[in-house]
């Protein structure tokens, strides 16, 4: 890689000399090799900041069909989904994976995608199929948006984690919860989602009302809730001081990775009663270059192969059930049976006014 | 001047055109309307409130504290000068998630003023006003502290011994000459601050909103186009007018300057008030700007199994699966990334100063402005513009890595044509006319009178332009190919997943990435140094 740039850094001067009009030719030769035709075309893969995939995985698919897979990541799932809402007819890719459940209104409202029946759907669940008989997206895995708690600092003092919506609510977690922005943060989206899910269109702001009472904080993205605020993270020596966060259900998977040997028990654990489910979607570009190339990566995305694959990449439930799942998800992740969980059009019919109601109620 | 033209017309103003006429047109008819009711929001005109303020506010504190700083890195010779020199500028260019994090270590809950004195300053605007002097600070430093140094300190000494007094001697002389560059970074810094985007979002925590948060929101999230291209065209009215002001206020300060040798203006400090001076201004940058960076390298030490390399090893591998290349390769895209977006402003940059200099009159200046236009445009108008517009040949340009380096560019180029213009303005035109009457060709006479005389400048200018391409965030996000990562984008990966692991080489990450600035900036520092002691001037 780093060769192929120096490369191209002479080209480069030379453009510049030349004057910005003849950078047009420069830009074809930006492009992935072999793109002008044939069965070997690359096939390329428009995804957000979180998509993960193993090497292997990848060669696997490029041995199965001679094609090479190009992936362009546009920042977080709702500017991924945004960027092919404005490149419409013209997409920069063939295939995108990533809108959500939040998010598959606005994709489908405008059009983006081309039906295709990926094979394998049959071994999807059927409440994951969410486009059923239209067929313009393929569920491909899904996650749970929980509060996660700080295991030793419950154990410390004494007190059971809470587990429920109206735990969180109690006197006895007073000041414990850190949520992020629901503006601008998809956990913080999918928690305001989950208590209008559980409390109905007129109870979340009284819920909201409540758990502000109670001294939820707010911060502004995941990272910085996690990471800064949430005392379990990092491992179980967090630096904040804030045993309850909202994360994800494979979060605490997550903290144990990479230990060695791995311990007893997760040092974070989930309130299984706090839980909204966000089920990602891929989906063939309409307009796409590569329309063969977009459908066999369909399928192979439904494939064992990538479904295996899925759990320690990205950290959420593959879509099919009769894969294998890692261990430190079956021991240290959380099945959950109940999650909360709204319709699509449920979700974009009100979300900007719920956001904006949130906005006016809570952070101030 | 028609390179430096046709770049921005073709990678600014046609991108970000063809995003706003998206969200203003509808069927054909333009809708402006729409700009009413979104000016007369309440929450928007607090947005815009909060944006003005903040940004007055920051500006004035940060000059305030850097204005002896410049005095400092100018006059005074002190050891270990050039390696704190290059550390300042690191800040300026750390990507705003890795330096939130660092501070909000320092400031926030359980920081260490927390632990101290039971001090929290997070999600406050005190946090905002500090973060902002700690980004800014070498943009003071190095745009005042540049041309100070240059100053031929006999022209004070004159006045003195023609009995000013040590204070009215720097009032009559020194001021009058430093104005336009204290003016030019005041407006840098009050760019920068009008259009904080990381910052405010995460020190001050929801309550607080810029009007480029306000665009971000609105165009990212809600894809509300109609209401993000009334808000920017807003942002660029103000920011426009600003630029237009500053224009005219320069013009009238600046005049024909004898430039020397930096290397023998500066002098070992003499005197309490120097040493004062120094003493404190180490102070400052140990405290506000040091320390902040320390946390960052404690954080990447800090492994599980105690304090040790564990998190540095992992960047080698590929097992993340974030990246399909090692983050490793991350340092090397963006090497290569800055060192051709470097060249790309220098050019342009260069190409605009040169022709802003020789030119006067109103279309000149507002070509002058116009330059400064993409630092007080959002990232994500940017991004977004180079989605819908560069999308057909023969201007596909969205899947070409050059995309990468043009956006960073962008940036880029402000910085350039800030840094030249004062010094180049600053060349007395009869050098040029002599050389002239002597019978050089322009070219010749350019580079026998202009280059000698610019040379430092032209490195200041690139040592920014480089430190910014490596740290450009907004716009690389939204174009950088999974093969193409550079360093930012690898870190706001990595901190975007939970676990020890990921977090810890976010922070090693940050640390290679400060490193690769501090090593950058300060061999340029040696370069230049090598070069003007070899008495060139």
């Amino acid at each position: 890689m780093t060769t192929h740039l120096r490369g191209r850094s002479a080209a480069a001067l030379l453009v510049t000399a030349l004057g910005v009009t003849s950078l047009a030719a420069c830009g074809d030769s930006g492009d992935p090799a072999g793109k002008d035709g044939g069965e070997t075309a690359a096939v390329t893969l428009v995804t957000h900041d979180s998509f993960a995939v193993s090497d292997d995985v990848l060669k696997e698919f490029t041995e199965q069909t001679g094609r090479k897979v190009e992936i362009l990541r546009g920042g977080d799932a709702g500017t991924t989904v945004n960027q092919a809402v404005l490149s419409k007819g013209n997409p920069q890719g063939d295939v995108l994976f990533g809108v959500d459940n939040t998010l598959l209104s606005r994709a489908l409202d405008h059009g983006i995608f081309s039906p295709y029946e990926a094979r394998g759907l049959e071994k999807v669940p059927e409440e994951l199929r969410l486009d059923r008989g239209k067929h313009r997206v393929t569920p491909v895995d899904y996650g749970d948006i929980c509060v996660n708690y700080d295991r030793g600092w419950f154990e410390k003092k004494r007190l059971a984690p809470p587990e429920t919506f109206d735990d969180l609510v109690k006197p006895a977690y007073k000041d414990l919860l850190v949520t992020e922005n629901a503006a601008t943060s998809s956990p913080g989206l999918g928690f305001l989602l989950a208590t209008a899910a559980e409390y109905g269109d007129d109870g979340w702001q009284d819920y909201w009302k409540k758990l502000k009472a109670n001294g939820v904080e707010v911060v502004d993205g995941w990272e910085q809730a996690y990471n800064d605020r949430f005392s379990g993270s990092g491992g179980g020596k967090g630096k904040g001081d804030k045993p309850l966060v909202v994360s994800y259900a494979s979060s605490p998977p997550a903290e144990v990775l990479g230990q060695d040997p791995l311990p007893q028990e997760g040092p974070t654990g989930v309130a299984k009663g706090t839980c909204f489910r966000q089920t990602e979607f891929a989906g063939l570009l309409d307009g796409a270059e590569n329309p063969e190339g977009g459908k066999e990566l369909l399928d192979f995305l439904l494939s064992e192969t990538f479904q295996e694959d899925v759990p320690l990449q990205m950290f959420v439930h593959p879509a099919r059930t009769d894969v294998k799942l890692p261990e430190v998800f079956t021991r240290y992740g959380e099945t959950i049976e109940k999650p909360a969980s709204l319709s699509p059009e449920k979700i974009a019919e009100n979300r900007e006014q719920w956001v904006k109601a949130w906005s006016q109620l809570v952070p101030r | 001047m028609a390179v430096p033209a046709a770049f921005f017309a073709l990678f600014f103003v046609h991108p970000v055109a063809a995003i706003v006429a998206r969200g203003l047109r509808d069927g054909g008819r333009w809708r402006f309307g729409r700009a009413g009711a979104v000016l007369t929001d309440p929450l928007v005109l607090d947005v815009l409130w909060f944006t003005a303020w903040q940004a007055a506010a920051s500006t004035a504190l940060t000059v305030a504290v850097a204005l002896p700083g410049a005095y400092v890195f100018a006059r005074l010779d002190f050891p270990g000068k050039r390696l704190l020199r290059a550390l300042v500028v690191v800040p300026f260019v750390l990507p705003t998630v890795v330096a939130d994090s660092a501070f909000l270590a320092l400031l926030g809950r359980g920081g260490l003023l927390d632990e101290l004195w039971g001090v929290r300053l997070d999600t406050t605007v005190w946090a905002i006003l500090l973060a902002h002097v700690f980004f800014n600070y070498a943009v003071v430093v190095r745009t005042v502290g540049g041309l100070w140094a240059q100053l031929d300190p006999r022209q004070e000494e004159a006045a003195r011994m023609l009995g000013a007094s040590r204070l009215t001697a720097w009032r009559r002389i020194t001021l009058p000459a430093l104005a336009p560059a204290v003016a030019a970074a005041a407006l840098m810094v009050f760019l920068f601050t009008f259009t904080s985007f990381g910052v405010v979002q995460i020190l001050g925590g929801p309550r607080y909103s810029t009007l480029e948060v306000e665009i971000y929101r609105q165009t990212a999230q809600l894809l509300d186009l109609p209401t993000a291209a009334v808000l920017t065209l807003l942002q660029f009215c103000a920011v426009g007018g600003l630029l237009l002001l500053h224009a005219r206020t320069v013009r009238r300060r600046e005049s024909a300057l004898r430039l020397v040798d930096p290397a023998h203006t500066s002098r070992r400090p003499r005197g309490a008030a120097q040493w004062a001076l120094l003493g404190s201004t180490v102070t400052v940058v140990a405290l506000l700007l040091l320390l902040p960076l320390g946390v960052l390298v404690e954080r990447s030490l800090d492994a599980p199994d105690g304090y040790g390399f564990a998190f540095y090893r992992a960047l080698g591998s590929e097992e993340g699966g974030t990246f399909t290349v090692a983050p490793l390769e991350a340092v090397g895209n963006s090497l290569a990334f800055a060192a051709v977006a470097t060249l790309i402003a220098l050019v342009v940059g260069g190409l605009a100063a040169a022709a802003l200099t020789r030119r006067a009159g109103r279309l000149v200046r507002g070509f002058d402005a116009l330059l400064m236009l993409p630092l007080g445009t959002s990232a994500v108008t940017v991004g977004f513009g180079f989605l819908i517009a560069l999308d057909e040949p023969p201007l596909d340009l969205r899947s070409a890595w050059i995309l990468v380096p043009l956006a960073q560019a962008l940036v880029g180029v402000p910085f350039v044509v800030r840094t030249m213009l004062p010094v180049l303005r600053a060349v007395d035109p009869r050098l040029r006319e002599a050389a002239a009457v002597l019978g050089a060709s322009p070219l010749r006479a350019w580079r026998e009178v202009d280059l000698p005389l610019v040379r430092r400048a032209l490195l200041v200018a690139a040592g920014f332009a480089f430190a910014v391409s490596l740290g450009e965030f907004g716009a690389t996000v939204f174009i950088a190919r999974a093969d193409t990562l550079t360093l930012p984008v690898a870190v706001a990966r990595l901190l975007g997943r939970a676990g020890a692991l990921p977090y810890g080489q976010a922070m090693a990450l940050s640390t290679i990435l400060m490193l690769v600035c501090a090593v950058s900036l300060l061999l340029l520092e040696r370069v230049r140094t090598d070069r003007s002691g070899s008495g060139e001037f």
